[in-house]
């Protein structure tokens, strides 16, 4: 066999591995799901409710749909981001992960794996809620460059492997906080990425910093292909960039994650004494 | 000469512990000599024994033989491979159970299993073959193959876990108190095992154990350690007889602990 596959044969565990725990914890996948749906929903009648609101009349369609590409397209990333920044944590609350770190496979493999499995997750769980939040609102999506919007969510899940990786180092270096501070970088992105508002509606020093998300292209591109059925040719350059960037940040976030693993290795963090 | 299993030179390893002081940003950092200037050889297909109270440093030096840990210095050869420049080449040829059956809780002993299988890139059906062979071998019962590790005994999770361990047919297998807590009728199981892996197949063994009778039973040559120091390095009947010839009877490894440290083992660990 070559040595390719034999590659994608171990990344097959952690896919196998993945599908096994959601379903065994089915329960908590259920109550995780009604609360990104519940979200979805919330955040998008919030348009809807706007000429309530102000008192005023308003395109309360596109603002519904603007919201809702928001609030899926973040869905998405994060559950990107999550899934990735938790195969860390995972084996850790197991306790699993001495026997995953002493098996001959390079941190590469595991990630590809891991990837896999993020990717096909997300988009099956994020269509879910398509369906189900689009059924409580009259989406009109006539004009969208739907093809266009499926090539950037690809490029930007790229990026987001990238932030996972560097994220699924904090379980390493902090046993107890590392799961929190995850989810404190991950409100961090949701602030500054335009997510639910044009980044410029946000203070200039946090314009600087929103331009290094990545989510702040994604949305932005999104926002054009499905409101505004922009041409998937206009957007090659930030697909472009995505990928660029998305690759340049898994490098870097490989390597951060190498020196932690040998940092974790010679101070014994990978588990206290036993 | 071919080169030795395990080949050990004046490996130390200390932890920093860190103590949280009662002021906020104020910690207070302790030192834990866990080895000090360890060396010893293993040869093939020899079962060795590391005997000693806990907190000793057995653990410590079983991850640093499984790329798990960095040795502060010293070296460590695995089949003549490097432990800390080649870490694939190490990890290919040896395998780990450990004194905690780490296994995801809520999958079955063959989810668990086929995991650990796919990690080392063995053809997953001859994998199940050899799991449900293994297992049944350590006198697991088929029923117990698909249900839930958690609802297992823990002598049961431990048999898992010398399967886990085996399966892959590591030719150096690092055992860490393989059978502490367990039963004794598990016990016995596990202690056979061990001697049948050695029989029927070219494994090296490292076990440790603070069971010195299971080490004077199992192990062809024993060290033992203290504080992380080896102060005793001979076979059973070696060690027991540098004991035997000053009291002109026959000594146990009992002895032998009492003699080297001024005390008993549980006293030892009674101290920690
Ligand atoms: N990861 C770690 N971090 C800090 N201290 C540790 C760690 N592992 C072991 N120690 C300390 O090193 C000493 C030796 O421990 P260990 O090797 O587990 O002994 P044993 O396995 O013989 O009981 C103990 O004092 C233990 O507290
Ligand atoms: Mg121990």
């Amino acid at each position: 066999m070559n040595p390719f596959m034999k590659e994608m044969r171990v990344a097959y565990a952690f896919i196998e591995r993945n599908i096994n725990l959601i379903k065994r914890y089915w329960g908590w996948e259920v109550v995780w799901l009604i609360y990104s749906l519940v979200n979805s929903l919330a955040v998008t009648y919030i348009g809807a409710g706007m000429e309530k609101i102000t008192g005023q009349t308003l395109d309360t369609q596109y603002l519904i749909t603007y919201l809702l590409v928001g609030t899926l397209i973040w869905s998405y990333l994060s559950v990107i981001f999550y899934s990735i920044s938790e195969m860390i944590a995972w084996e850790r609350w197991e306790g699993t992960i001495e026997y995953t770190f002493m098996a001959p496979v390079s941190r590469a493999t595991h990630l590809v794996g891991t990837t896999l499995f993020a990717i096909i997750y997300g988009i099956l769980r994020t269509l879910v809620i398509l369906i189900i939040v689009a059924s409580f609102f009259n989406l009109d999506l006539a004009g969208a460059n739907l093809p266009g919007a499926v090539l950037l969510l690809l490029a930007g899940s790229v990026s987001f492997v990238g932030l996972g990786i560097v994220a699924a180092v904090l379980p390493l270096l902090y046993p107890e906080r590392g799961a929190q501070m995850t989810n404190a970088a991950a409100a961090i992105l949701l602030l500054i990425s335009g997510v639910y508002y044009p980044v410029e509606t946000l203070p200039a020093w946090l314009q600087v910093v929103s331009s290094a998300s990545p989510a702040t292209y994604v949305i932005k591109g999104m926002r054009g292909c499905l409101l505004h059925g922009q041409s998937t040719r206009s957007l090659l350059s930030i697909v472009f960039i995505l990928i660029a960037a998305g690759t340049a940040v898994i490098m870097v976030g490989l390597f951060i994650f190498g020196r932690v693993e040998r940092y974790a290795k010679r101070t014994g963090r990978l588990k206290r004494s036993g | 000469m071919s080169t030795p299993a395990l080949e050990i030179k004046q490996v130390s390893k200390v932890f920093i512990k860190k103590e949280r002081a009662k002021r906020f940003l104020n910690t207070k950092k302790e030192k834990v000599v866990a080895l000090s200037g360890i060396s010893m050889s293993v040869s093939r297909r020899e079962i060795f024994g590391v005997l000693g109270p806990n907190g000793s440093g057995k653990s410590t030096l079983i991850r640093l033989l499984s790329t798990l840990l960095l040795p502060d210095s010293g070296t460590i050869h695995i089949f003549g491979h490097d432990v800390e420049k080649e870490p694939f080449a190490v990890k290919r040829l040896i395998n780990r159970v450990s004194v905690d059956a780490a296994f995801f809780k809520k999958f079955s002993p063959l989810e668990n299993l086929a995991y650990a299988a796919r990690l080392y890139g063995m053809p997953i059906r001859q994998a199940r073959e050899k799991m449900r062979k293994i297992m049944l071998r350590l006198g697991l019962k088929e029923e117990t193959f698909t249900s839930p590790m958690e609802n297992m005994s823990r002598g049961m999770q431990q048999k898992v876990a010398v399967a886990r361990g085996f399966l892959t047919s590591p030719t150096l297998l690092l055992l860490d108190e393989p059978t502490t807590g367990l039963d004794p009728y598990s016990k016995r199981d596990v202690q056979a095992f061990v001697r049948e892996i050695r029989e029927a197949h070219r494994a090296t063994i490292l076990l440790t154990t603070h069971d010195m009778e299971e080490a004077d039973r199992l192990c062809d040559r024993i060290a033992i350690i203290d504080e992380g120091k080896i102060i005793a390095l001979d076979t059973p009947q070696g060690l027991k007889r540098s004991v035997s010839r000053r009291n002109g009877q026959d000594a146990t490894l009992e002895d032998v602990f009492i003699e080297l440290t001024g005390k008993k083992m549980e006293e030892k660990e009674q101290d920690k």
